[in-house]
Formats: structure tokens, C-alpha cells, sequence
């Protein structure tokens, strides 16, 4: 711990919406990597006179959080505006919800190894993204860039309660809320891109209680980052309130480079929002006929469905909890399984993710982009589970459908790989292996009986892998006693 | 209640409005005299009066997640003051 | 010869369709006219005569193929508060001197696909912010009635413009009284219709819970001619209302025996000018005449209005305006940084009244005074509400005083904010509650215009444009032409 103080820590994630356009405009949302001021209009480029209207998706993405998260939704909710400048926000003020959010007094529970955690969440609302700024030099003068091309893209906010917490469970935290936003198909959960970002307030609670100034650090575009630069403020924080010193209320950055937060240089000389009720859009009523609707379409959070796979599929916890990391390979296990129960569903969850994500890996493909069909899968491991074929040859099934895409029956005919039974031919194939070598032998017999398992491998071998391990094991031990 | 030069600087700085001496004297003595004559509301009874924030009774006015082509970028940046390229231009944002 | 510049929009439209003139005649006709009266009008900030006349061939091309719209070929002007694409929209305002639009406002499009022609951008306070027109960085207007006096204002140059016959008719804006205070003081018809009514897509804010735009016309007639093309739903406001445009011209049937109307006591206070209501009882008299019953009737929070009017309409123009940085569009001047950029482009681009604004909305919303200024603003604007609902379930319209004085003499109350203020006493009202209103002719006092309000429910202009269309068409007031506009046209 910390010597006498306490970490209090509250988050507030910036998360964008997975909506087709922007917030209020019908400009594309999918902004990235293009070229600046390519997706702006009169709305979102703040032209006089422009007027906003509400993406009824955006609405339904955020209820569908608020509902996930456990919060209390409105009957009414409505949108504010939030006065400040920037040159990246390009309306002077951002739409935002001040004090009827669409979501509020919610939690999240995740788990920490055997430890399940409840964060409280404050609230969840519905906002709109600022433009990029980019600071640089132009012939000698230092400016600021500005494009618009994110300017109005929908963000939800979702800020927590602040709580005792240590970095790394709010690290674990911010990973299990991007698991959820991701299966909720809400967000993208790229924090390094910036379309999810945390912001973290740190402060200490000393040894009578006593609460001291709170310190916030942006930017922070990773978990690692998250971590890091929380520790690094409790030890900062808690090494000047020992030496006497106060802990300035500020805003810092996390500096990669240094590993340690560092003052902000301030964005503006005033602050003070003046939110007020923003005329040009009437509120919104929630429905429970809608709210019923979007709960039917929720789709299972990754920590129950981790539970249900042990529970249900017998599967290990850490099987479980890999498979339900991303929602595509849950499904994907899922589907498989579904597919063929005479295969039991610790061989599916043992094949996918062993062989099947180390393939995944190789190729660095995302778990939703499995070029194997889960009932080719399915096909495959009953090959295997029947004995046609050796697990061995199913391995290199497996590699040649991921990349060429064709069913296993067919990789087994052509390669011939169907496993040899046929006593006459593993007669002589023992033979041959038992000739060849003399040493095991003599070993075997000798009492280590342990080689006859580099025996089988022998022939194995030797048969292209399509000899049954088992048939070949008791022939050779018959010809060796 | 007249407002405090201070104040008024504070304001000043808010709405990004830089007033030169005279007019700051000016200002003062107008927005006080306007800032007296609203504070009558102060005493008309409102107690469980709803506030009125829309000027006409509807809601959840929402249109579809359908995108619509976004303005070529020459219209978007022809009244820029300053530009770079693409980009609109301003001055450094720190000091 | 007719004077084609006497023409109303009707009967333009009669001599249009039966070929008789033009509409480049038409048009070429309010040029010139434009050109003798403006050195002493300054109605327009800029005139589009090239873009005038090729709306004015088109017109005349589309009436032959019998395709024409129903302002098909009539010069009209709008105030230069409308975005217009390709042709710069200033706002009365130095900081949008330059600023040429890349989009048409709603009202622009409809006027557009109905043929309109457009002649020019009209003067306006900066911003829509004032009642005198003095507020333009572009110079006062003078009235046409009286070189001397103001117009009214915000939308004093559309109104001088339709009183001056620079134009058959204008839109303007109205906000706390902009289109019927100004038509009041130049003797025209100026609606405001039910908030919510007309599209405010692409009408620069300025308070946009009470922004509205609406027509000023020299007869009631051609308001409502005007309002059925500019009004019905649009996806592009979201408080744009979904309700049928009804055929407002059918409504004008000069029958209004039986109808209800609402004297309210407090529009007949001290404040109103002793000439100003022996002109409005008169009226109150005509409508009687005509078979409309009066009822005597209170609005007890109307004194309220205009305190709820100076506390919610600067807050939010303060966030409205907040785009003016210099960044985007518009006037930009360079300082040492950016923060100290956007207070010098703002100082030397917004007027006097702007500032005073922006500052006070800032106050009423920073932290500390929400509560006391903004939230109560609010609450008293629901009573002004429940006054008018009250008000309308005992009759049929109210009618007042538009104004309560006729035009004042230019530079009278400039730097006096809350004198100015009090012009818009009678209207403000209105906008608080979002219902509608239209200004009527009703006679001159001591030889200036002075106009009478009628006020309706919400989404009911088919009865006050009856109300005013019987009135007007029994006193023939809106006929009187300010004696500047005879000797220019003999
Ligand atoms: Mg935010
Ligand atoms: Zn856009």
C-alpha cells in the first residue's frame, strides 16, 4: 500500500459510437485515415444557421450501455449545451447532457482472478466529438491545424463513481468495460487510436479521512498507460503529502516517453460551461415499449457467458474466459459445438484456442475474420474424435483450411491422410520400426519401457502420421514382449 | 445590483470580447441598469413552476443513422481565414 | 402605365399570369427603383440585380411552359440574415462582412422552387439584436415615412424596403418583435408565425427558442400567400413542426361575425402613447363593427416578459455566437496567441449592442446565477404560457398595440439600452409562449404609421390573417404610402 493514504480514483471514458454517420449531421463517422475536411458539412463544420438532429442509433447504442451497465434510464432525457472555446470544437459550445443523462447510477462487475468487483458508474450521456488539433510548425510559426472530419461524431461518456482503487484494478476495470462496450457492438474499443479514451481523476485520502486536491491525467492510450500513470501519481501524490507538501489541483498528461505524468499545458484561461437546455432539439422521451426492445436485443455479458461455459460446456475457467474475451470467438465456439455434440466441448474450446489462435496470430487476423467455417471445425474434430484420422494429420488439416479455405473430408482425401487400421500394413510397418531401431529395443527390454513411447513416434512418422497411435502401440508392445 | 469591474473583466474573458477603457465604463453602467431591471423576476412567486426550455410541446425529434454526402472540401474551407493545405489555420494555441 | 412597383404580390401574380408584364419588366422596374431611393433608405446591404434578372428570365420561361410556382417572377428580398449560397450573408455584422454561404436556408430553397426572385440582402440590427436598425455595420436605415426616424428594427430594412416598394415583399426575422415592430413603424403587414412553423434551417441563430421567419407584405393577403409557400415540416429542424399547411389564402373569407376578441388590460398601461391607442381602440372599434365580439381580458405575467426576454434570449445568443473566432469563416485578427486572436477579432467585429448582449448572457448563465436569472427566466416564461392558454380559452385572438410609440427619431435611445428595450414590450410576449402574431396597418399618428397586433393561438395564422384581412380590407389603412414613395414615383 501507500504509507497512510488511501488512492481514491474516478474514470471518465470517452467512447465513440459504432453509428454508420455522425451525431447531428449526415456526414460518415468513419473518418479515419481520410484526408482532412472530407467529412464535414454545414452542421458539423459549425457554418451559421446549421441546425443538429439526433442519430436515433446513437440514442438506441447509448440506452443499450446504460441498460448494460445497470443504470437507471429517464423517462425524459434532454441535451445541453456546454459553452467553451477551442478551435477544434467548432460551434463554440459542444451538445452535450448536463443534468438529465441518459443513464445514471449504474455499476459494472469484473473480475480480478478469483476477485469480482463492483465500480460504481455515475452516469452515462450522449455527446458529440471535437475536431483534431494538431500542433506544428509551418515555415517557422508555430500553429495549430485544425480538421473537422471528427468534429460531430457520436461519443458516449461514461464516468464512474470515485472509489478506493488500485491501479491495477482499474486497469482490469477499463478492460472489462471495453470488453462490454465491444460486445455490446457500441465501440471499437481502440484505445490507441483514440475512439475509446480514459481519463483518470487520482486523489489520496489521508490517514483521518481528510480528501486532498484531486489531480487528472489525459491521454492515456493504453491500459498500460492506465496503470502506469496511476501508480506513478499515488507514489508522486503521496511523497509530497509525507514531505508536508500540498498536491496542486491540475490536469497532467501521461509522457510515454518518460514514464510519468507531467503538468498540461493549460487549454484555456476561464472555465465555466454555462450549461443550459439547447433549444434546437426538443427532448427525448424514453419509451419502455423501446427500452424493452433494446434489452431484447442485449446481447449475454462476457462474464456471465464465461460463467455459462464452465457451468454448461464443462469447459476449464481459463478456456471460458479466453473464449468469451471477444464476443466473435464466443460465438464461434458456440456455433462449433453446436454444430457436432458427439465431439465433447473441451476439444473445441482445446482446438480453438490453441491451434486455431495461434493460426489467428500468424496471419494477425481479428477473432470475427476465421476464414474456417465453425461446421467445417465441427467436421474436423469428429474425423479426429472417431479415429479417422490422427490428431497429428489433423493439425495439418487444420493449417490447410485456414488458408485454403476447403472442407476437412476433402484435405483427407486428397492428402490421403485417413489413418491406417489395416493390420497386415501396420504389421510391417512395426516391423520395419522395431528393425531399424536396435538400440530402443534393447532398452525396452531392459525395463524402460517409457522408449516404446519414441517408438510410436517412429512409426508415426514413418506412416505420414495416418497410422492409429493406438493400434500401432499394441502391436509393438506384442512384438516386444 | 451593479456588477464589479472584476466582474465584468471575468465576463470579458468568458465570452472572448477584449473592451478598451472607455468602453468597459460604458459596459459597466449598461449592463448594471439591464441586470437591475431582469432582477425584477426575482419577485414574481415561480415556487413549483416548471421551467419552460422549448418553445413548442414535442419530443424525440430523431432522424435515421442514414449518411448523406458531405460537403466537397473546397466548401468547407472557402471562408477560411487562414489555411494549409487542407487544414484551417490558426495561431498556436499556447503562448 | 401602371406603376409596376405598386404592384401587391396578388396583383402582380394577375398580371403575370395573364401576360400583361413580365417579370423582367417587373423586376428591372424595382432595380431602378432600388437605385433612386437607396442613397436615403439604406434598406439593402446588397442587391443582387444580375442574379435578379436571370430568377426573373427563368420566370418568365417557366410561366410560358405554364410550370410557374406561385411566386413565380415577384422580386422580393430577404433579410440578410438568411443564408443565401454564393451570395455573401453579413448579418448586419462587420465580423460577416466577407462571409459568402455555401448552402441556402430552408426558406430560400422553397422560395426558389416556387420561382421567387430575389432582389437583394436586406439591413438588419447586427445579429438580429435591436429595434431601431441603428445596430448595422452597414449604416442605419431611415424610414420612408421620415427620413429622420428609424424603421424599427431587426428586420427594418425588409420592412422599409416593402413600405418604400424597393420590393413587392421581404422575409424577416423575429425574435422579440424584429418583423411586426418594424412593419408596425413603416406601415406594412409583418407575421410572425407560430414558432416552429417556418424552417429555421439556415437562418443565422440568434435565440433559437424564439427565432422566427415570416413575411412582410403590404397586405394581409400576400402574407398569407407568402406563408403557405415558406411554411411546413422540414428534416432539418428539429423544431420545425409536422402539421399540414393549410390553404391560408382560403381562410381570408372578411367573415369574422361572432368572433372573440381579447382586449388585454396590461397593453393598455402607462407606457402607451396617448396617440398610439386612440389609433388601436379605433381599430378595436372596426373589428367590433365588423361583428367580432370584444372581451376585456388579463395577462397578468406580460409585465414579466420582457425582463424573461433580456435574461433568456442574450444566453442564448452567447452560445450562438460563440462561432465567430476567426478560425472557420468570417473576420480574423491575428494576436499574439489564439486566445488573444478571438478577443480582438470580436472586439473589432461585433458593435456595441452585440457585446452588451453576449456579456449579459454570459452573466445570467455563469456559475452562481444560473438559478436566479436563467431557471427563473424560465419558470416566469412558463406563466406567460399559461397566461396566453388561459387567455385563449375565452376567445378567439387578442388584439393590442403593436409598438407603444410610433417611429422615434434616430439616435434618440442608442445609448440607452433599456428605453430601447421597452419598444418590443407588446411582442415579446408573443415569442415566449412560440404562438403567432401578425401587425396590421391601422392609421397614422401625428403622420406615422402605427400598427395593431393580433394574436393567435399556436398553428392558428388562418384567423389572425382573417382577422387582419376583414380589417384591412374594411379601412383600406395599408393603401397610405409614405409621401416619399409618391414624389419618387410621379
Ligand atoms: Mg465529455
Ligand atoms: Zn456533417
Amino acid at each position: 500500500m501507500n504509507g497512510p493514504y488511501v488512492p481514491v480514483v474516478g474514470l471518465e471514458v470517452h467512447a465513440q459510437l459504432l453509428t454508420a454517420s455522425k451525431m447531428f449531421c449526415g456526414c460518415s463517422s468513419r473518418y479515419s485515415g481520410a484526408p482532412p475536411d472530407t467529412h464535414c458539412c454545414a452542421v458539423c463544420a459549425g457554418m451559421p444557421g446549421a441546425l443538429p438532429v439526433v442519430n436515433a442509433r446513437a440514442v438506441e447504442l447509448g440506452l443499450l450501455t446504460a441498460l448494460a451497465l445497470h443504470c437507471t434510464v429517464p423517462r425524459a432525457s434532454k441535451f445541453d449545451r456546454k459553452n467553451y472555446s477551442y478551435p477544434d470544437l467548432p460551434k463554440g459550445y459542444q451538445i452535450s447532457q448536463y443534468d438529465d443523462p441518459i443513464g445514471r447510477g449504474g455499476f459494472l462487475d469484473y473480475r480480478i482472478g478469483d476477485r469480482v468487483i463492483r465500480w460504481g458508474i455515475t452516469r452515462v450521456h450522449l455527446e458529440e466529438d471535437t475536431g483534431k488539433t494538431t500542433h506544428t510548425d509551418v515555415d517557422g510559426r508555430e500553429v495549430s491545424l485544425v480538421d473537422y472530419n471528427r468534429s460531430g461524431v457520436p461519443l458516449m461518456e461514461i464516468v464512474t463513481d470515485p472509489e478506493m482503487r488500485m491501479p491495477e484494478e482499474a486497469r482490469e476495470f477499463v478492460s472489462a468495460l471495453r470488453q462490454v462496450l465491444m460486445y455490446l457492438g457500441v465501440n471499437d474499443g481502440d484505445l490507441q487510436a483514440g475512439s475509446m479514451r480514459v481519463d483518470v481523476n487520482i486523489s489520496l485520502t489521508g490517514p483521518n479521512g481528510e480528501r486532498n486536491p484531486k489531480v487528472e491525467v489525459k491521454n492515456l492510450n493504453s491500459l498500460r498507460a492506465l496503470e502506469r500513470s496511476l501508480a506513478y501519481e499515488i507514489e508522486r501524490q503521496g511523497r509530497l503529502l509525507a514531505g508536508g507538501e500540498t498536491v496542486e489541483q491540475e490536469t497532467r498528461g501521461w509522457s510515454e516517453k518518460e514514464e510519468k505524468t507531467v503538468p498540461q499545458r493549460t487549454k484555456e484561461y476561464a472555465h465555466d460551461y454555462r450549461y443550459f437546455p439547447e433549444p434546437d432539439l426538443p427532448p427525448l422521451v424514453i419509451r419502455q415499449a423501446d427500452l424493452d426492445r433494446l434489452t431484447g436485443t442485449m446481447p449475454e455479458m462476457p462474464m456471465t457467458r464465461s460463467g455459462r461455459f464452465v457451468s454448461q460446456y464443462g469447459l476449464t475457467p481459463f478456456h471460458a474466459q479466453v473464449l468469451t474475451r471477444e464476443r466473435p470467438l464466443a460465438d464461434y465456439f458456440e456455433r462449433a459445438a453446436a454444430a457436432d455434440r458427439s465431439v465433447p466441448p473441451r476439444i473445441y474450446a482445446n482446438w480453438i484456442t490453441g491451434d486455431l489462435m495461434r493460426l489467428l496470430g500468424e496471419e494477425q487476423r481479428a477473432a470475427e475474420e476465421i476464414p474456417i467455417p465453425p461446421e467445417n471445425l465441427a467436421e474436423l474434430l469428429s474425423l479426429i474424435e472417431t479415429g479417422e484420422i490422427s490428431g497429428s494429420a489433423g493439425k495439418q488439416v487444420l493449417d490447410e483450411m485456414f488458408t485454403s479455405g476447403q472442407a476437412a473430408h476433402a484435405i483427407v482425401e486428397r492428402r490421403q491422410l485417413r489413418q491406417v487400421a489395416d493390420s497386415a500394413a501396420l504389421d510391417t510397418l512395426t516391423d520395419e520400426v522395431l528393425a531399424a531401431n536396435p538400440g530402443m529395443v534393447d532398452q525396452y527390454r531392459k525395463g524402460k519401457t517409457n522408449v516404446i513411447q519414441a517408438l510410436v513416434g517412429q512409426a508415426m512418422k514413418s506412416s505420414q502420421g495416418r497410422a492409429n497411435p493406438q493400434v500401432v502401440r499394441d502391436l509393438l508392445e506384442r512384438k516386444l514382449n | 445590483m451593479p456588477i464589479s469591474r472584476h466582474e465584468l473583466e471575468h465576463l470579458c474573458r468568458l465570452a472572448h470580447i477584449a473592451l478598451d477603457e472607455s468602453e468597459m465604463v460604458d459596459m459597466l453602467g449598461q449592463i448594471s441598469t439591464v441586470v437591475d431591471h431582469v432582477s425584477r423576476l426575482q419577485s414574481v412567486d415561480t415556487e413549483g413552476i416548471e421551467p419552460t426550455a422549448y418553445a413548442v410541446p414535442i419530443d424525440s425529434v430523431v432522424r435515421d443513422d442514414d449518411t448523406e454526402l458531405s460537403w466537397p472540401t473546397e466548401a468547407v474551407l472557402t471562408n477560411a481565414p487562414r489555411r494549409y493545405g487542407d487544414f484551417f489555420e490558426v495561431q498556436s494555441i499556447f503562448e | 402605365m401602371i406603376d409596376l412597383t405598386s404592384l401587391t404580390l396578388s396583383g402582380a401574380r394577375g398580371l403575370l399570369d395573364r401576360r400583361e408584364i413580365s417579370s423582367v419588366e417587373l423586376t428591372q422596374a424595382h432595380l431602378d427603383r432600388i437605385d433612386r431611393l437607396e442613397p436615403q433608405l439604406n434598406a439593402y446591404i446588397r442587391v443582387t440585380g444580375d442574379i435578379a434578372l436571370a430568377q426573373a428570365v427563368r420566370a418568365d420561361e417557366a410561366m410560358r411552359r405554364g410550370e410557374a410556382g406561385e411566386l413565380a417572377g415577384i422580386p422580393m428580398a430577404l433579410k440578410d440574415i438568411l443564408s443565401t449560397v454564393g451570395v455573401p450573408t453579413t448579418c448586419g455584422s462587420r465580423i460577416l462582412e466577407n462571409y459568402v454561404p455555401q448552402y441556402n436556408a430552408t426558406v430560400v430553397d422553397r422560395l426558389a422552387a416556387s420561382g421567387a426572385v430575389v432582389l437583394g440582402k436586406t439591413n438588419m440590427d447586427e445579429f438580429a439584436m435591436g429595434s431601431s436598425n441603428e445596430n448595422s455595420a452597414f449604416g442605419p436605415v431611415h424610414n420612408p415615412w421620415c427620413l429622420e426616424r428609424v424603421p424599427g428594427g431587426s428586420s427594418g430594412g425588409s420592412a422599409t424596403a416593402v413600405a418604400s416598394s424597393e420590393a413587392v415583399y421581404a422575409l424577416g426575422t423575429d425574435t422579440g418583435g424584429s418583423i411586426r415592430q418594424p412593419a408596425a413603424l413603416t406601415g406594412t403587414v409583418g407575421l410572425k408565425p407560430t414558432y416552429g412553423r417556418v424552417s429555421r434551417y439556415g437562418l443565422v441563430a440568434f435565440a433559437s427558442s424564439l427565432d422566427q421567419i415570416g413575411p412582410i407584405t403590404r397586405t394581409v393577403a400576400d402574407a398569407a400567400a407568402v406563408l403557405g409557400v415558406i411554411a411546413g415540416p422540414d428534416p432539418r429542424d428539429s423544431t420545425a413542426l409536422n402539421a399540414p399547411v393549410p390553404d391560408y389564402s382560403a381562410a381570408l373569407t372578411g367573415d369574422i361575425r361572432g368572433l372573440r376578441v381579447g382586449i388585454p388590460r396590461e397593453y393598455f398601461g402607462d407606457g402607451l402613447d396617448s396617440e398610439v391607442r386612440v389609433v388601436v381602440e379605433r381599430a378595436i372599434e372596426v373589428l367590433q363593427s365588423l361583428g367580432a365580439r370584444a372581451v376585456p381580458i388579463s395577462l397578468p405575467s406580460s409585465e414579466h416578459a420582457l425582463s424573461t426576454y433580456y435574461v433568456i434570449s442574450p444566453a442564448e445568443a452567447m452560445a450562438n455566437l460563440a462561432r465567430y473566432d476567426g478560425v472557420r469563416y468570417g473576420l480574423s485578427l491575428p494576436g499574439d496567441d489564439i486566445w488573444s486572436m478571438y478577443a480582438l477579432t470580436r472586439e473589432a467585429g461585433f458593435g456595441a449592442e452585440v457585446k452588451r448582449r453576449i456579456i449579459l448572457g454570459t452573466y445570467v448563465l455563469s456559475a452562481g446565477y444560473y438559478d436566479a436569472y436563467y431557471r427563473k427566466a424560465q419558470q416566469v416564461r412558463t406563466l406567460v404560457r399559461r397566461d396566453f392558454d388561459a387567455a385563449f380559452g375565452e376567445v378567439d385572438v387578442i388584439v393590442g398595440p403593436t409598438t407603444p410609440t410610433p417611429a422615434f427619431p434616430i439616435g434618440a435611445k442608442v445609448d440607452d439600452p433599456l428605453q430601447m428595450y421597452l419598444n418590443d414590450v407588446y411582442t415579446v410576449p408573443i415569442n415566449m409562449a412560440g404562438i403567432t402574431a401578425v401587425s396590421v396597418p391601422a392609421g397614422l399618428a401625428s403622420g406615422l404609421p402605427v400598427g395593431v397586433q393580433i394574436i393567435g393561438r399556436a398553428l392558428d395564422e388562418e384567423t389572425i390573417l382573417r382577422v387582419g384581412d376583414a380589417f384591412e380590407r374594411e379601412t383600406g389603412h395599408n393603401l397610405l404610402r409614405p409621401p416619399m414613395t409618391a414624389e419618387v414615383s410621379a
